[in-house]
């Protein structure tokens, strides 16, 4: 990753420093805890308008006290982490010096429920009675100091909040601080609990929910997103450190890219632009031509501008049609800040399993998309380097390289 | 309230908030080192006592509480 010449000011790649993908978790609808959830990615999608996560079960991870007042944001973030660490050899992980070792973790709306909750409190009980646990289980950084705190690492420590580009950059950002030598190991991912109802009020009255409760990313029909809520978690490794140790490689994170719309506070800019200097940044870091990816986990939410832009700076960067594209969207929904996170998990299975899993709800392919969409089925491929895309409120544009082990 | 029922109450607000066996929760235990509760957790604590009892505590009297018996003892003083 980050091939391209130190900085002059220090902040530059070092030269042979790569970073890898040791460890995974993810605790989605369709699935809790890897094989669960890639076996999930076959199934038949729901049609429901919501797709909440079911069935996690957190009495291993937290004491009963912790339990009570862990949001559902922290729980399923501590789910997919701990899922990760232990993937990645348990605390084998974080041998040696624990201020080399550190967290990345993203949200867009951190402990929304608890915040809701709260504020019933507030307006039923009056101020004596709010909760003093209300801050440290909202804020967002929550996730991302309880992965530091519960595993002992002591170096860097952060959140990006950039909406549903949080998790794709927090990963960036992680591998980022692997690269130019500020860590050797962190814990990467996104989670999202969006699914009280003032957060799915919130994004109904935007008009940008599906009515059909279809997600149908890139179809002739498709309605806008079905709000889901999740995480996902990575172990990033230097790569020479993951090999002294014997640690298993998914994959290696080869390319990051951020660039800004600055065009509309949620509207993307209608030709992609911003999206497509984004994916070809991420191939410049990762010394990549267009025509060697070999597929495109696509941001892909299924709402009628947002893959039509996606699919216009697909079409920018590689051509047309471009490479297999696929959006596990249609199984699980929008997860919002989850969703890079757990799309990078998606990859490194994909990577690992030798398969493309299908955009699940999507029958017709929108002409205006004009896009290589897996459709129906699993697609056999031979792994390649894959970009994975992630675009936020905001104007956000996040991609990620990610390149079969070598 | 009989003093029995009074604790018995207590004992009650306290397993809730605190998430610990019944039998834990003895005049003598110190909520640091017994009980694991920070300061936070005595807040939390407080304010179930004080919605259970109908009493107020402010602050400034919750200094020097170490004990399930010392807190105790500042809700009863109070009914």
């Amino acid at each position: 990753m980050l091939a391209l010449s130190p900085a002059p000011d220090g902040t530059g790649a070092v030269p042979g420093r790569r970073v890898v993908i040791t460890g995974v978790g993810v605790v989605a609808s369709c699935g809790i805890g890897a094989p669960q959830f890639w076996q999930g990615l076959m199934g038949e999608p729901p049609v429901a308008r919501e797709r909440p996560v079911t069935g996690l079960d957190v009495g291993a991870l937290f004491g009963p006290k912790e339990a009570r007042r862990a949001d559902p944001f922290l729980r399923m973030a501590i789910a997919a982490a701990d899922e990760a660490v232990r993937d990645a050899g348990g605390t084998d992980a974080f041998r040696g010096d624990p201020e080399r070792a550190g967290s990345y973790f993203g949200t867009g709306v951190g402990g929304l429920e608890t915040l809701c909750e709260q504020d019933r409190v507030f307006m039923q009980k009056g101020a004596r009675s709010v909760s003093p646990f209300l801050v440290p289980a909202m804020m967002c950084n929550r996730a991302a100091a309880e992965v530091s705190m519960r595993f002992g690492l002591r170096g860097p420590c952060e959140c990006t909040v950039t909406a549903c580009a949080s998790g794709t950059q927090s990963i960036a950002n992680a591998a980022r601080l692997i690269a130019t030598g500020r860590a050797d190991v962190m814990v990467a991912g996104g989670s999202e609990a969006p699914l009280c109802e003032l957060g799915v009020a919130g994004f109904a009255n935007m008009t940008a929910l599906s009515r059909s409760g279809v997600s149908m990313p890139f179809d002739v029909a498709r309605d806008g997103f079905v709000i889901g809520e999740g995480a996902g978690a990575l172990v990033l490794e230097e790569r020479s450190r993951a090999l002294a140790r014997g640690a298993h490689v998914y994959a290696e994170v080869t390319g990051a890219a951020s660039t800004a719309d600055a065009h509309h506070i949620t509207a993307p800019a209608p030709d992609g632009s911003g999206a497509a200097r984004c994916m070809e940044l991420a191939l410049l870091d990762a010394q990549l031509s267009a025509d060697e990816v070999a597929h495109i986990n696509s941001h892909g939410t299924s709402t009628p501008p947002g893959d039509l832009a996606e699919a216009e700076a697909i079409h920018k960067v590689f051509g047309w049609p471009g490479p297999p594209v696929t959006s596990i969207k249609g199984m699980i929904g929008h997860t919002l800040a989850a969703a890079g996170a757990i799309e990078a998990v998606a990859v490194a299975l994909s990577i690992e399993h030798r398969l493309i899993p299908p955009t699940a709800g999507t029958k017709n392919v929108d002409p205006a998309c004009g896009l290589d969409v897996v459709l129906d089925n699993p697609r056999e491929w031979a792994p390649g380097p894959v970009v994975s895309n992630s675009f936020g409120f905001g104007g956000h544009n996040g991609s990620l390289v990610i390149s079969p082990p070598a | 309230m009989a003093p029995e029922e009074t604790f018995d109450a207590f004992k009650q607000c306290a397993v809730e908030v605190l998430q610990v066996d019944p039998s834990k929760i003895v005049p003598e235990a110190r909520f640091a080192e017994d009980l694991d509760a920070d300061s936070l957790d005595l807040v939390e604590l407080v304010m179930a006592l004080e919605e259970r009892f109908g009493v107020s505590v402010a602050e400034s009297e919750l200094e020097g509480v170490q004990t399930v018996g010392q807190a105790y003892e500042l809700v009863a003083s109070k009914l």
